[in-house]
């Protein structure tokens, strides 16, 4: 059977890649970043997932205002980087696991979560820096990956407690796939940054530092935070941590943190960076 | 629905993009959207005001975009990644969109992130600037 083995959750800062495509990592403003993922990059040579289950939000890449899924998960063999302006980030293309994605779009759907299908998709950096930052740069992304995105810019955004069950709803999908294998859920985005208006700049290490630490000690309340919360806390931006609590749902009860890594700042943003694993 | 808009509004310096912005900011939002492409950028470097006609805007929304500036079309519904892609077209980063924003130049803009950004303390509420 289809396990779950792992949760990670990153931020996904575009900063970050540019950095990583330019040649720009070992520069002093970057050095301090890119360290705090040598163990994760270590790490996960040492668990190699099968299947990685990316939770993350489009940035008016894939989908625009025509068109706004609150869930979205990518069925399709394969997706392309997306040109946000810049050109596309130089990176692989990202291999899907059509199967297993099609089974969790099942399963959760008869579980009363209604997942759009998606069939093609262009992936943002939303979901390329965080592989980037856990594998580096090969030829080839070492796993399958299945793009989940959530709508975090248009409100209102799914709340923290529906991230959390769809997170339960994935578990027992993945559970219930008969396939051997080994699957991650990854939570991206955040921690606390403002990118809009005079409020710009916006950090909190106090409301970042709790989140991380209550990830593990009581998810449930977490869950419970209202976005108003989180915008005047962690900036408009940060709402994007909701997103870190479906990783949570799909993981155990009860969980232990393997490693924790916080950043101040990538450009605008706090970098928070979990493992954990069920106990 | 007024009441979970409403909350919102206490926050300051900041513009949620909730129904009443999506649905004033639509065409100035895919207008940014059509920025995706390559070809689309050139046509708007060539010429901005006629580019930006092809598009059912205001008149506001059209001079806001001509004048870059940022705080004025999120006012008048831009949505800030949507924005990102004009700033993207004159090969901006965010951070730089973000010192425009904040009225500060880029370098005092990156010097206050590096020394851990601006604090909440202060910054969380309009009724309350104590908090």
């Amino acid at each position: 059977m289809a396990r779950i083995i792992a949760g990670v959750t990153t931020s996904h800062v575009p900063a970050i890649g540019a950095a990583l495509d330019l040649g720009k990592t070992a520069d002093p403003y970057w050095q301090p970043l890119f360290a705090g993922y040598e163990f994760s990059k270590r790490w996960i040579a040492e668990q190699k997932p099968d299947v990685v289950v990316l939770v993350y939000n489009d940035h008016a890449s894939a989908f625009s205002l025509e068109l706004i899924p609150t869930f979205a998960i990518g069925c399709a063999e394969s997706f392309a980087p997306a040109d946000e302006g810049w050109g596309p980030r130089p990176v692989p293309i990202v291999q899907g696991h059509p199967e297993l994605a099609w089974h969790i779009a099942q399963s959760t759907i008869l579980d009363e979560f209604d997942m759009t299908i998606v069939n093609r998709m262009d992936v943002d950096h939303g979901l390329t820096v965080p592989l980037s930052l856990m594998f580096g740069q090969p030829a080839a992304w070492p796993c399958k990956v299945i793009p989940l995105a959530v709508n975090v810019v248009q409100y209102p955004p799914p709340t923290g407690n529906r991230c959390y069950n769809l997170g339960k709803a994935i578990r027992k999908a993945v559970a219930s796939y008969p396939e051997d294998l080994k699957v991650m859920v990854w939570g991206t985005g955040g921690m606390s940054h403002q990118l809009q208006g005079p409020r710009a700049g916006l950090i909190n290490r106090e409301f970042d530092t709790k989140f991380l630490d209550r990830l593990t000690s009581d998810p449930e309340g977490l869950a419970k935070i209202p976005h108003v919360d989180y915008v005047r806390e962690a900036g408009s931006e940060g709402i994007e941590l909701v997103m870190w609590l479906i990783m949570r749902g799909a993981l155990a009860k009860d969980t232990r943190e393997v490693y924790r890594f916080y950043h101040v700042p990538a450009s605008n943003t706090a970098v928070g960076h979990l493992i954990l694993e069920d106990t | 629905m007024t009441s979970y808009n409403d909350a919102f509004r206490d926050i300051p310096g900041t513009v949620v993009f909730d129904a009443t912005q999506s649905r004033l900011g639509y065409h100035l939002n895919q207008f940014c959207m059509s920025l995706m492409k390559a070809e689309n950028r050139r046509a708007f470097k060539v010429d901005e005001r006629a580019y930006l006609e092809r598009f059912p805007m205001s008149a506001e929304q059209r001079q806001a975009v001509l004048d870059r500036d940022y705080n004025r079309m999120l006012s008048l519904g831009g949505n800030i990644y949507f924005l990102a892609k004009i700033g993207a077209t004159d090969g901006f980063s965010f951070q730089n969109l973000a010192s425009k924003m904040t009225g500060v130049t880029e370098d005092e803009y990156r010097a206050m992130m590096v020394a851990g950004g601006r604090s909440a303390k202060g910054n969380r509420s309009i009724a309350d600037p104590s908090r």
